[in-house]
Parts: structure tokens; C-alpha cells; sequence
């Protein structure tokens, strides 16, 4: 398996091909069943605002290690409209689209690292990572 | 891509088997409500027992298609949620409190029975 891939998002289907890669890596690195739905979900989530905020962007994924513990960094990019309160979308409920407002604090929480850089009118860049346990 | 959607006697019977995509979730939420109208079917069980992923999105999809059948008068049941999809939801913040759920289609259609008392 290639340690290192990425998936452009430009349509919706990619969203689903996005989650889908990163549940095979997952479970190639070792992750429980649990995990594995826990980063797909996440991938689904990132994928998702990157698709509905900035209509595209891409989705890295690296197998990185931590003395000899393994885990799974995911970076979201784009240059969409960017985030201009970061606070304001990391509290549970907040939504501009509709939606549930579960996206990025539902990541924070899938995840065990979160990092969002952003600025308006740039882009936004997440990074986020998964330690096997 | 469409999901089959079964009649049961009054029941309509769903068993979610792919992946599903924003396009499919929505289409379905059409196509069932489509399905409660034409058919009068006073229960509905979707059962997710090969659903082994489920985002904010589909999540949303879900909970507002139990909302909408019961405007119509029909109850909707969810049954066979995977353990890491049960974890994962709650993880995400969302509880899906208001939604009836069953372990399995056989006690979902239980449950149907025993809320429409027939």
C-alpha cells in the first residue's frame, strides 16, 4: 500500500470515494472496526465542507509514526471562502447550510489531533490525525 | 442508484445494501414518502444492518425522513445500526433520541406491531 495518497474533491461522489480510501488505510494500518468508521466518518465530514464551502479541494492521507506507534494524518485543503470565526464553527450546532452542525466538533472528537488554519478569502487547511491504539 | 423499497402487507420494507451518496439519501427520502402515499403503508422499516458508515449528512437524511413519514401517519423504525456506527454517531454530537429503533427487521417489525396495534 502507498503510504501517502490523495483524493481530489470536485463532485459528490468523491465524497464517498474519499471515505472509502481512507477505511482501506485504516484497516491496512491495523485500526479496529470502530476507527475505521470513526476516520471514515471524519474523511465524510471534511470531504462533505470542502464539496459544499469551496466546491473543491483535496484530501491527503499519510501513514506517519510516533516512535513505533503508527497513525493516519488527514489533510483537508481548499481555496474557498475561508472561516473568518473559527470559534464559531468549532461549537456544536452551528450550521450556514442546513445541516446538523456536527461537522468539524464531530471531527475534533472522531479524531485524536485537530489543527484548522484558515483565512478568509484563502482558503482552509485541517489537519487532523488518528493514533493506533 | 435507487434504494428497492418492499411492501409488506401495510409495512414498506427498506434494507440499505451500498453505499450511499448525498444524491441516493435524498432520492430516497422522495421515493419512500412516494411509496407511503401511493401504497397507504402505515409502518416503515429501514434497516441498516450493512451500513457501516454514517455521517452528519445521512444522519440528517435519516431523522428527517422518520419526521416527514410520521407527518404522513407513518411510523418509521431504524434497525440494525453496526456498534461502530452507534459509537461514531454519538461521537458526532448527534443522539438521534427521537428516532424508534430495533436491534434487528424482526424486532423492528415487532415494534411496528405493538405502536400501530395490529
Amino acid at each position: 500500500m502507498n503510504p501517502q495518497s490523495c483524493v481530489n474533491i470536485n463532485k459528490e461522489w468523491d465524497i464517498v470515494g474519499a471515505r472509502q480510501l481512507g477505511r482501506e488505510m485504516a484497516k491496512e494500518i491495523g485500526f479496529s472496526t470502530v476507527d475505521q468508521a470513526r476516520i471514515a466518518t471524519a474523511i465524510s465530514e471534511l470531504a462533505r465542507n470542502i464539496y459544499l464551502y469551496a466546491e473543491q479541494g483535496k484530501i491527503s492521507y499519510e501513514i506517519i509514526y510516533n516512535d513505533s506507534r503508527a497513525g493516519l494524518c488527514l489533510i483537508a485543503e481548499d481555496e474557498g471562502p475561508g472561516i473568518s470565526d473559527i470559534s464559531q464553527v468549532m461549537r456544536d450546532g452551528f450550521t450556514t447550510s442546513g445541516g446538523l452542525g456536527a461537522g468539524l466538533p464531530g471531527v475534533k472528537r472522531l479524531m485524536d489531533e485537530f489543527e484548522v488554519y484558515s483565512e478568509v478569502g484563502k482558503g482552509t487547511t485541517i489537519k487532523t490525525v488518528k493514533w493506533l491504539r | 442508484m435507487r434504494i428497492p423499497i418492499l411492501k409488506l402487507n401495510n409495512y414498506l420494507l427498506i434494507s440499505i445494501q451500498t453505499e450511499i451518496d448525498d444524491q441516493t439519501a435524498i432520492q430516497f427520502q422522495e421515493d419512500l414518502l412516494d411509496e407511503i402515499y401511493k401504497t397507504e403503508a402505515s409502518g416503515v422499516v429501514i434497516d441498516l444492518t450493512s451500513v457501516d458508515i454514517i455521517d452528519s449528512f445521512i444522519a440528517k437524511v435519516l431523522g428527517d425522513v422518520v419526521t416527514m413519514s410520521d407527518l404522513m401517519g407513518a411510523k418509521v423504525v431504524l434497525t440494525g445500526i453496526q456498534p461502530a456506527v452507534a459509537m461514531t454517531l454519538i461521537d458526532l454530537g448527534i443522539n438521534m433520541q427521537n428516532v424508534p429503533t430495533a436491534l434487528d427487521l424482526e424486532q423492528g417489525l415487532l415494534k411496528l406491531h405493538k405502536e400501530l396495534g395490529v
